[in-house]
């Protein structure tokens, strides 16, 4: 259990690193959504598997797809400029290992106090998140429709804006 | 807290802070408009994981979800809106280069 759990961190990490610092723009974003998976494994090892399946839906499928079709609208790097990218990545991003290696060493030295005294005591039986998400925070729900409505329509009027001047 | 659960909340604790400073060296770098999306992607991740973990260690795992997935929906509308806004600072510019954005008028 132990094993697994510190097996997920670390890969967690190491394709976030994989995420930032490939030069190639779609690797980039096929590493952010093996980095999705990974933390919905995570979150099913935290016994949280609905907000798992979230995760997993959007954020390693939606939104994957959502930054491909935006790569593709763009124009390809040819083998010279590709190159140059790659060097240029690795002139900027080789300090990052080093300082995520050391930030983890300092950290599995600190002793965290774990006897925190919780701001919210826990529930005598434990809450379902759709208890939760219909009875004490109901009003989430509210706001969470008027983002999406909010960011459709900034959408929409970037769009239409760019269709307006090409006529 | 048992010990069980205080080893996951750990370690949980330590993947959230290494995820910051993985994506905030990214966004500080970074001059590519995509690649900051994807930057910013890391850092809501860092603090999903860090919502989810919290709950599991108080025991507030249905509130911890819910809000996880009021985190996820804005998280879409964030990009979603990043996005428009790059295609549209692309088709001006030619280019991704956050750079190009000072040539732009306003």
């Amino acid at each position: 259990m132990h094993r697994l759990d510190l097996l997920l961190i670390v890969a967690l990490v190491a394709a976030a690193l994989w995420t930032v610092m490939t030069a190639r723009l779609l690797r980039a974003v096929v590493a952010l959504a093996v980095t999705s998976v990974l933390i919905t494994a995570l979150m099913f090892q935290l016994r949280s598997p609905i907000a798992g399946v979230f995760e997993l839906s959007v954020c390693a499928g939606l939104i994957p797809a959502i930054l491909i079709t935006t790569i593709s609208l763009t124009q390809r790097l040819d083998a010279e400029q590709l190159i140059a990218r790659k060097k240029e990545k690795l002139r900027q991003y080789w300090p990052l290992p080093v300082l995520v290696i050391a930030a983890a060493i300092l950290l599995s030295r600190v002793n965290v106090p774990l006897d925190f005294p919780a701001i919210l005591p826990a529930p005598e039986k434990e809450e379902d998140v759709r208890t939760s998400l219909w009875a004490l925070r109901h009003i989430d729900l509210l706001g969470q429709v008027v983002i999406l409505l909010a960011g459709a329509f900034a959408v929409v009027v970037l769009v239409r804006e760019k269709h307006r001047k090409s006529d | 807290m048992s010990e069980p659960v205080a080893h996951l909340f750990l370690l949980c604790g330590m993947g959230v802070v290494l995820l910051l400073i993985v994506g905030f060296y990214s966004l500080l770098t970074t001059r590519n408009l995509v690649r900051m999306v994807i930057a910013l992607e890391i850092l809501s991740k860092a603090t999903t994981l860090a919502l989810v973990a919290s709950g599991y260690a108080t025991g507030q795992i249905g509130l911890a979800q819910a809000l996880a997935i009021t985190l996820i929906v804005i998280e879409v509308a964030v990009v979603v809106v990043a996005v428009a806004i790059i295609l549209c600072v692309y088709r001006h510019t030619d280019s991704l280069d956050v750079a190009h954005l000072r040539e732009l008028k306003g």
